[in-house]
């Protein structure tokens, strides 16, 4: 059995992600590898944390990697920007010894200490590489094939340090689908900003960024997209309403998570995998191979 | 807060990731990647360009940072290994500080209310942070969005309950944060 520290963010614990949260879950069982929570945790603090007060944004992604370390194990996480802000800390205080000292002077008042000797990893570089497509194709039930789907990465899984795929042209989803016996459609915008968290304060310039996403899937042909980060789904699947209001259209593309496309086509029970909570209904275009 | 004696460009070099600065060839990679540089008042590369010439209050007041999207595209592609999303954040920081960020944008706000819950409770409870981020910009923008809430409701993501620490974690984590607030906001 894989065993892996998890640290699900704030999106997927009790936010509106929790349904990435419980398929991912179902689908490390399936495969046979274990999520254990990392107890006590905070939040990574995201980008708003980085853009006010860069010290303490530090020191509140390093004490998670403190707590993670003293289990020994690669810290996973299914959120991009969690795996951003933990990866930037991990390697900013290897690279950068004058904010090691500080960091560490910090920690040493919780009575902590990070010696730097974990990885940090996103879910999908375990289900690509750990898990592997191979043994994806070898338990898959439902075979997807002809389901056309757009691969969406986003920006923080791949960026911006090199690490598990390619910064710009990244692949492992496109396999991912394909183990699946689905058709992953060219998608040029696959690692394209969705707006991230300025939807919120600046929302006509996100759900532009939106809106060329939406255009770019389903003038390639997908029936659907799937996504690896709490925040892209949010922004394609709960305002797509918007944007359909907004430019006049008439979109209406599903956005699963990878795990719950993956959970799908496993067999796996579907009260793990949410479908309920996707704002834009997948069950018409996944009826055909119940 | 006392402002540094430090010249502009030293001051960003001093940021991890803005090391490289005074490598900058002004080639605009950064700018031609940028999904928002038509919205800033000066465009990524611009910012360098004013950085080394010393204009910190120029780039401080301006609104160019709080359009970074931090999808990283400029700092995966500079050929220069300029990390300049990092060194967005940093000015972003820098202009929080000193009170000069911009004021036509809600973007400090959002930050701000943001990063309040997240020191308080250790966790980011999204219903009260978007509510709470309504309240002190415009009620009546939250009027807007509850197309979008209603569905998150009915859908059930829109989850009222946040997640507590326990006592000792939060204790754990105040000390923490609290000697790291003592060393300065810059990293």
């Amino acid at each position: 059995m894989k065993q892996y520290t998890y640290f699900p963010g704030c999106s997927c614990s009790e936010g509106g992600a929790k349904f990435y949260n419980l398929s991912a879950q179902a689908v490390a069982r399936a495969f046979d590898a274990e999520l254990a929570l990392l107890e006590g945790w905070n939040c990574c603090g995201s980008t708003p944390y980085g853009s006010v007060d860069e010290m303490t944004s530090f020191c509140l992604t390093a004490r998670n990697l403190a707590l993670a370390e003293a289990k020994g194990r690669d810290l996973v996480t299914p959120c991009s920007s969690c795996y951003v802000m933990l990866n930037r800390t991990n390697t900013y205080l290897k690279q950068y010894p004058k904010l090691k000292a500080k960091v560490g002077e910090a920690l040493a008042a919780g009575n902590l200490e990070y010696h730097g000797t974990i990885r940090v990893r996103h879910l999908l570089d375990v289900l690509a590489n750990d898990i592997g497509y191979e043994a994806v194709r070898a338990k898959t039930k439902r075979y997807l094939e002809g389901l056309k789907v757009a691969p969406y990465y986003g920006c923080m899984v791949v960026r911006p340090q090199p690490s598990f795929d390619h910064p710009e042209s990244p692949q492992t989803l496109d396999k991912l689908i394909a183990s699946m016996g689905g058709e992953p459609v060219p998608f040029p915008l696959k690692s394209r900003c969705c707006g991230g968290s300025l939807i919120i304060p600046e929302e006509d310039l996100a759900l532009e960024l939106v809106r060329k996403l939406l255009d770019c899937a389903v003038s390639n042909g997908a029936q659907c997209m799937v996504a690896v980060c709490p925040l892209c789904q949010m922004n394609l699947d709960a305002y797509q309403s918007q944007v359909n209001k907004k430019y006049k259209t008439n979109y209406k593309l599903p956005i699963l998570f990878i795990t719950q496309l993956m959970g799908f086509a496993l067999g796996l029970g579907e009260a793990d995998m949410g479908f309920n909570a996707n704002i834009v209904s997948a069950s018409g275009v996944l009826a055909k191979y119940r | 807060m006392a402002v540094s004696t430090k010249s502009f460009v030293d001051e960003i070099c001093s940021i991890p990731g803005g090391e490289n600065i005074r490598l900058c060839i002004q080639c605009g990679t950064c700018t031609a990647s940028c999904p928002n540089a038509d919205r800033m008042e000066y465009t990524p590369s611009e910012i360098i360009a004013m950085a080394r010439a010393g204009m910190r209050q120029e780039v401080l007041k301006s609104n160019a940072m709080w359009y970074c999207l931090s999808c990283y595209l400029c700092t995966a592609r500079c050929p220069r290994g300029i990390k300049l999303t990092d060194v967005m954040h940093a000015l972003e920081g820098m202009a929080v500080r000193e009170k000069l960020s911009h004021r036509r944008t809600l973007t400090p706000t959002m930050y701000g209310c943001f990063s309040d819950f997240v020191y308080s409770l250790g966790t980011l409870p999204e219903f009260g942070f978007m509510s709470w981020y309504y309240m002190l910009t415009n009620p009546l923008r939250a009027y807007r969005m509850l197309p979008v809430a209603l569905d998150l409701l009915r859908h059930g993501r829109l989850a009222i309950k946040a997640r507590k620490l326990s006592p000792e974690a939060t204790t754990q984590l105040r000390a923490i944060l609290t000697k790291a607030q003592s060393l300065g906001g810059e990293a």
